[in-house]
């Protein structure tokens, strides 16, 4: 019984290891990857414009704001928590950047209006992780209350009303494409992606986040700091929330209060599309990319092939259950 | 023992409990038990921690299916399906952790799942009379409409109690009825077993304080690994004499050979005490190579203690010093980085991240020493995974997820991600629960080997043998209290056994 045992134990650890070289950077996302893969050939086979510069780069544009947001999604997620402030966050940190930048208000400047934007988020952000961590609010409550705070606050700054026109250098951000093809916002987006994919693979910090997110008790008795982690993680999706607000401003060269309605939702599914866990432990910058992608190409190419918009909603609402559902079988198969 | 005559040598209406067997996979955790219960009697069932005692009520109570062996219930074969069959037929256990609703009411506790109705509504005058009623014959004043949770432990036992009452109960089980109860509290407790027992009422009695037997059991059943193995007709019998029964000579096993300790002292402990009293004042030291065993039954603090020292759990008083420097323990960090490492009591829970690799596994905690400027690459943690892998024996890959392995080898992946560092301090919380007699020689060797480089160990375990046979020393924990440390050549089980029910 127990030579048996270590026997198939030995040969599962081989399967493993052939299996870690092939898929070191998109790990335990395999079944996303085809899935977008999938999709792009159906789309490229059913329209003439899907598989054009011009139309991936517009897709690239389009999913800037989520996929910025979506990378401290999964830091959160990552951790075994949730954040539903984001889409307020990324309201009021673009609120809180016209009120300082614009001239018909504070009138300080682009750079102060952006910073004290992107300080306003991280505080939302770490007032989550204190009420998670300190005052022991499941993640769910602290940042439902977060989200009804940080969507009000954003509202009082103009008594609700949107603020419009910025310099001429803040939108071209997000149109002008240097090298041909690359928009600043959309190579910052994926400059993020690239860091945070390093600091989760390589970096002692980022491993961490996956103990932490795996059993918060092990992670704990283990002497890694549990509670500080956390509340850092909270607060760097805030700033990452206030970031792509401050994106979506540069593309709509206006800010309003209530942007980002319901970002929250789409953020998740990105996420979860991409193979992480809502319990916690299992997730990766890849992954994330990849169901953020998932579902920028099907909006893109549900327009393309003329779907309306309401159909839209429920083609993506099928999807995020058969990406999960898939990922939920495959892991009971094994 | 000789089997225990039923229906023909005393005829009467209790519960008769016939050669009742069962195991799980090849561990036999009762065999062949028998005993009866008289109408109108206490008897108390006693045993070692894993004696049977929990299966055998379990049984009786209808939450657990024999493998072989029959009950009597009051003249008629009895063989419930499920607690709630066992209650039908006059059966209640009352357990240790209760099982009440806290946020729902002191009567609606006492009739959940059948409350009374009245037109389509639940008739709360009635409901909360009657349960005033029962509250009363336990001599309780309680209103029957306060919360559960506000009720201290005690108060609540009597609500569970009482809802066994309504139930028609004429045999209850009590599993450690007394264990969080205080002196007064027990005594009421014990008033009302009286009143009851005088109303023609039977009781199963399990506790593992010998010394309240005598006051409150007619007749005393001890059980030893699975088997019941003496029955005595009164219940003043000596402690002593129980304790023998209950740890009697058990089956020889494979320590290994201790080496002498060292000199120098590498853990002092002083004055310790939680703050929820789970220990008190606890003293003690242990040398450079010394095992020091921890030896106590279930609640008695040992967990609580070791996990305190560990930085895991607050103190209120006291102070740790590790190789004569203090250690402020504010958290296992702090404590990891003094040199005091703990494997804890739930494997699964505590010491494994299930779902990542056993190279994963082994970083967390070693960061400093994989990643020493922060950066994780995974060479080096497959090196250092390797290198542990191959030091503690572990059956497995570096990349193989953890919980693919047996609970021997998960067991090893803990203590090599400490072994690594290398730590002064190895505190070991219950090292081969849940894994096979076979594989815990393995592990008894890894801990011996752990004194012998040098390290203070200290082991903490439900299992006398295990702490005699591993220890140099043994501690004793009783209510929290210290009650003595013994020498090995002075450490049998009927010493250690006597100190821990006292």
């Amino acid at each position: 019984m127990a030579v048996s045992n270590d026997a198939s134990d030995l040969k599962a650890g081989a399967q493993a290891a052939t299996g870690a070289k092939l898929s070191a950077l998109f790990a335990g996302t395999m079944g996303p990857l085809i899935g977008l893969v999938l999709l792009c050939l159906a789309l490229t086979l059913t329209t003439d414009t899907f598989l054009t510069v011009r139309n991936i780069l517009n897709v690239l544009d389009q999913i800037t704001v989520l996929g910025i947001m979506a990378i401290g999604m999964t830091l959160v997620i990552l951790v075994g928590g949730i954040d539903l402030s984001v889409g307020s966050v990324l309201a009021l940190a673009a609120m809180v950047m016209g009120f300082v930048a614009h001239p018909d208000y504070l009138n300080l400047g682009m750079p102060a209006g952006i910073v004290v934007a992107l300080v306003v988020a991280g505080l939302c952000g770490l007032v989550s992780g204190l009420l998670v961590t300190v005052t022991k609010l499941p993640p769910f409550i602290a940042t439902l209350a977060m989200m009804s705070v940080a969507r009000g606050l954003g509202n009082m700054i103009t008594d609700g009303s949107q603020i419009v026109g910025f310099p001429d250098w803040f939108t071209s951000l997000s149109i002008t494409r240097h090298f041909g093809f690359l928009s600043v916002t959309v190579g910052l987006m994926i400059v993020l992606a690239i860091i945070f994919a390093i600091f989760l693979n390589y970096r002692a910090t980022g491993r961490s986040l996956y103990a932490i997110g795996g059993s918060a008790e092990v992670a704990r008795l283990s002497g890694i700091p549990v509670k500080s982690l956390t509340n850092w993680v909270y607060a760097t999706c805030g700033v990452l929330a206030g970031l792509a607000g401050i994106v979506l401003a540069a593309r709509l060269d206006s800010v309003q209060p209530s942007s980002g309605l319901g970002y929250e939702l789409d953020t998740i599914a990105a996420v979860v599309i991409g193979g992480a866990s809502l319990s916690g432990g299992v997730g990766s910058i890849g992954g994330t990319a990849i169901g953020v992608l998932i579902i920028g190409v099907l909006r893109n190419g549900l327009n393309l092939l003329g779907v309306s918009p309401f159909i839209q909603q429920v083609v993506i609402g099928v999807v995020i259950a058969l990406a999960v559902a898939t990922d939920t079988w495959r892991r009971r198969a094994q | 023992m000789p089997p225990v005559p039923h229906h023909g040598g005393s005829p009467h209406n209790g519960l008769f409990v016939n050669a009742l067997c069962k195991s799980y996979g090849p561990v036999q955790v009762l065999a062949d038990a028998s005993f009866e219960v008289r109408p109108g009697e206490v008897v108390a069932l006693l045993g070692e921690n894993g004696a049977g005692k929990s299966t055998l009520s379990n049984i009786i109570a209808g939450s657990t299916k024999p493998d072989a062996g029959t009950i009597i219930w009051r003249g008629n074969p009895y063989s419930p399906a499920s607690p709630a069959a066992a209650i039908d037929a006059g059966v209640g256990m009352i357990h240790q952790e209760l099982k009440l609703l806290p946020d729902l009411s002191v009567a609606e506790n006492v009739y959940v799942g059948r409350l009374p109705m009245r037109g389509g509504r639940i008739d709360r005058a009635a409901m909360n009379a009657r349960a005033s009623a029962q509250l009363k014959r336990l001599g309780l004043d309680v209103s029957p409409e306060r919360k559960v949770r506000t009720l201290r432990i005690a108060a609540q036992q009597q609500v569970e109690i009482a809802k066994a009452l309504t139930l028609n109960a004429e045999l209850l089980i009590f599993d450690e009825p007394t264990a969080a109860l205080g002196g007064e509290e027990t005594e009421l407790l014990f008033k009302q077993i009286r009143k009851l027992k005088a109303e023609g009422m039977s009781f199963i009695y399990i506790s593992h304080r010998l010394d309240e037997i005598a006051e409150i059991a007619d007749r005393v059943v001890v059980m030893r690994d699975g088997r019941i193995v003496a029955r005595h007709e009164r219940a003043d019998i000596p402690v002593r004499a129980i304790v023998e029964q209950m740890v009697g000579r058990s089956v020889e096993r494979m320590f290994p050979q201790l080496s002498p300790p060292g000199d120098q002292t590498l853990l002092e402990v002083e004055n310790l005490s939680s703050p929820e009293k789970s220990f008190n004042n606890v003293n003690f030291s242990v040398r450079a190579g010394e095992i020091l065993g921890i030896a106590g039954l279930i609640g008695a603090g040992r967990t609580e203690l070791v996990r305190a020292i560990a930085g895991a759990d607050p103190i209120s008083s006291g102070s740790v010093r590790v190789a004569g420097k203090p250690v402020h323990l504010n958290g296992p960090a702090a404590a990891i980085k003094a040199g005091v490492v703990l494997v804890p009591e739930d494997r699964k829970a505590q010491g494994v991240v299930l779902d990542q690799t056993i190279g994963e596994n082994l970083a967390f905690g070693n960061f400093d020493h994989v990643a020493p400027k922060g950066w994780v690459f995974p060479k080096a943690v497959q090196k250092f995974a390797e290198a542990g892998i191959s030091r503690l024996g572990v059956k497995g890959k570096p990349n193989q997820a953890v919980s693919k392995l047996s609970g021997g080898n998960q067991q090893k992946v803990i203590i090599a991600k400490w072994v690594a560092r290398p730590p002064k301090v190895f505190i070991l919380d219950e090292p081969t629960r849940g894994i096979d007699v076979g594989a815990r020689a393995a592990i008894y060797d890894v801990i011996a080997d752990l004194a012998r480089s040098g390290m203070a160990v200290v082991v903490v375990s439900s299992d006398l043998e295990e702490v005699l046979g591993l220890s140099h020393r043994v501690l004793v924990l009783s209510r929290g209290r210290q009650r003595g440390i013994l020498d090995r050549s002075e450490a049998s089980n009927v010493a250690v056994m006597e100190l821990a029910t006292s």
